[in-house]
């Protein structure tokens, strides 16, 4: 229901009425100046004060004799209000001849501060020219206690955004330091090879499952692996210090890919029982310096293959393709594969970050077909210019890459 | 950075005479460039003028404000500097109002050829009052602004947030900022604040070597005449005129003879 509009005079008065409005004549205009719920305040430009009401002359504790002509507004004001007065009151209603709203305080002449609200209007001459300033104070002891609890949650809220933004800092870079011990920092010399890897992070929030890893056996014999354990987080990043540890030790023992696969099997069979199963899918080598180049064994477990740039400018993948995921089942079958790398010829290792990358064609997945496309472009090349040029391919994925990459590329250089 | 980020970033305007003597107007706390326009047009009469916001306030990049650079006053220096490089200026009359004679102060001494004089417009050294030294505010004073600041923090907010988005395709809202003039993003002004009321270059005055003219109202609760003939004394040869103004804000509250001294300074 809407209150009805009292009527400003009531037509057919009865008695009562009739004492209402003889005393709604006795207020009179100056009545009402001087006894507003409200301060008044008129000044000259300069800030002199020229009129006053009682209502604010009440408030400060002055009489109207010390304040007329002898004051200026900003007298009124604590320190910190002329401050703001002088730098951002007075300049804003010479330029725009009125301000709304101004939290200010008043220094009553106790000492005592009241929390004030000024709004002020200019009144100019007919050609334009700024006489004096109207000004209206309200008491706005209640609204500044709501507004400071109100500065205060905002504060809190500041300070909590501030401490989250540390933590978050932080953990990227405890994350940082982690993900960066997976990985081995950088890759030993092979005589005759050029190994050249990469790692391209999808999120910094989270510890990746990509591994890859390239480490002497002796007598002119290399091991090199690159894999993948499923899921994400600081379980997958446990799962994967597992992984690279068991695999080093067991190329350590019995450098033959299929036994380290089984090696690893077990391993992770024994870790992760029952529902808390974890596996990875890997693929391993052993590279063996002969002639001009090398031979490689590769065994696949569940990986996508590895690709061979050829010399000649072919590309083909090296079929590894059947094997299963390590650590998945008791008893996995695992393929190996054979290749020569002569001079002049690439391996690159990957992980399907790169061919699970969100495209706008085909299946929407970039896929083995693109990448083996994109490979008989780039052959022959070395390993340097393969991960730079699988690197720009990643970039230029942008967001449509969800999930980290690991590359690892094994080339013969040309002489 | 390139020249017309520099341009855009300060939101640099020139005007007046090509070729004339230039006259750079640097604003100081509180406002921006708008406090300028009162006198702006008559200096552009026989001058060519340089107008700009520093970094954060009016209409300037503020995402290329950075608190460690505007926390000293070297950093509004690198302002003015910045502004002279890009426009290739020289022997500029500075014009700095309020904290900004003290940034004029600093930017000459760093590359003296770039200044051919300085007007000081109601400047003060140093707002603390210290040993004999009395600049008219205590420390507790300048927290008692940062609350006035902070008080308006409220209403700042509401109406700017429209602007802040900077949504194009809402063109009253660039009518709304030009109605607004002054506006400055709360955590700028607290910085700035705390810059301009903090800082002590009474030190830097003695450096000064270039022909100075120093303005002071016959009343500025902020910069007071003690202070001003505090500047006087510390910088040798300069000159100091009394405007017939009160208040803080001279080029606002009596723009002719404001500009009437500038002008008469920079032509002599």
């Amino acid at each position: 229901m809407k209150p009805r509009p009292a009527p400003e005079q009531p037509e057919r008065p009865g008695q009562d009425g009739m004492a209402d409005v003889s005393a709604l004549l006795e207020d009179s205009a100056e009545e009402l100046y001087e006894n507003a719920p409200c301060g008044y305040l008129s000044t000259l430009m300069d800030g002199t004060v020229v009129k006053i009401n009682r209502t604010l002359l009440n408030w400060v504790g002055y009489t109207r004799a010390e304040v007329i002509g002898r004051l200026r507004f900003p007298d009124l004001l604590t320190v910190g209000g002329k401050l703001y007065h002088e730098t951002h009151v007075a300049p804003l209603l010479r330029m725009q001849g009125e301000l709304n709203g101004i939290a200010l305080e008043i220094r009553t002449v106790n000492g005592s501060r009241l929390p004030v609200l000024v709004t002020s209007v200019v009144k100019t001459a007919g050609d334009g020219r700024q006489l004096l300033v109207r000004t209206t104070v309200f008491d706005a002891r209640d609204r500044r206690a709501y507004e400071s609890e109100l500065l205060r949650a905002r504060h809190e809220a500041e300070e909590a955004r501030r401490i989250a933004e540390r933590d978050r800092e932080r953990l990227k870079s405890v994350l940082g330091t982690l993900q960066r011990s997976l990985l081995p920092p950088s890759l030993p010399k092979v005589p005759g090879l050029e190994a050249v890897a990469a790692y391209h992070a999808a999120s910094q929030d989270d510890l990746s499952g990509d591994f890859y890893d390239l480490f002497a056996l002796g007598g002119e014999r290399w091991c090199f692996f690159l894999g993948d354990v499923c899921g994400k987080g600081p379980e997958a990043a446990a799962v994967t210090s597992l992984t690279r540890a068991t695999l080093r030790a067991a190329a350590l023992h019995a450098p033959e890919p299929i036994s380290m696969l089984g090696t690893l099997n077990t391993a992770l069979q024994e870790r992760y029982t029952g529902d808390s199963s974890r596996y990875c899918t890997v693929i391993v080598g052993i590279l063996a310096a002969e002639r001009d180049g090398f031979t490689v064994t590769l065994a696949g477990g569940g990986h996508p293959p590895a690709l061979l740039l050829c010399a000649d400018g072919r590309a083909c993948y090296v079929p590894t393709t059947g094997g299963m995921p390590v650590g998945l089942l008791p008893s996995p079958s695992f393929v190996v594969a054979e290749a020569r790398l002569e001079r002049g010829d690439t391996l690159l290792l990957y992980t399907d970050g790169i061919t699970e990358a969100r495209t706008y064609s085909g299946d929407g997945r970039y896929g083995d077909e693109a990448l083996l496309a994109f490979a008989g472009r780039l052959a022959p090349t070395s390993a340097a210019a393969t991960i730079a040029a699988a690197t720009r391919l990643i970039e230029s994925f942008g967001a449509g890459v969800d999930d980290d990459t690991a590359l690892l590329a094994l080339g013969v250089p040309p002489t | 950075m390139s020249g017309m980020e520099v341009r855009i970033r300060n939101n640099v305007v020139v005007t007046g005479q090509p070729g004339a003597p230039i006259v750079m107007l640097a604003h100081g706390f509180g406002c921006d460039q708008s406090l300028w326009r009162l006198v702006a047009p008559a200096l552009a009469e026989e001058f060519q003028v340089v107008l700009f916001d520093y970094v954060g306030s009016g209409r300037s990049d503020v995402s290329a404000w950075r608190e460690e650079r505007y926390a000293s006053l070297d950093g509004y220096a690198d302002d003015v500097l910045d502004i002279c490089r890009e426009l290739d200026l020289r022997d500029v009359v500075f014009v700095g109002h309020s904290v900004s004679s003290m940034v004029g102060v600093l930017a000459a001494a760093r590359e003296p050829l770039r200044f051919g004089k300085l007007v000081l417009l109601v400047p003060s050294p140093c707002y603390i009052d210290e040993g004999d030294y009395r600049g008219g505010f205590s420390a507790a004073d300048i927290d008692e602004l940062l609350d006035s600041l902070e008080s308006n923090y409220l209403g700042w907010s509401a109406t700017m947030a429209p602007i802040i988005v900077n949504a194009p395709d809402r063109p009253e809202l660039g009518q709304e900022l030009t109605d607004s003039f002054c506006r400055t993003d709360p955590a700028v002004a607290r910085v700035f604040a705390r810059t301009t009321f903090l800082s002590d270059n009474r030190e830097d005055l003695a450096s000064v070597k270039m022909p100075t003219l120093i303005l002071e109202c016959r009343q500025d609760m902020i910069a007071p005449p003690e202070v001003g003939a505090y500047v006087h004394a510390a910088i040798p040869g300069s000159r100091i005129v009394t405007l017939d103004a009160v208040g803080h804000c001279p080029q606002l509250s009596a723009p002719e003879v404001t500009a009437a001294a500038i002008a008469s300074f920079a032509r002599d």
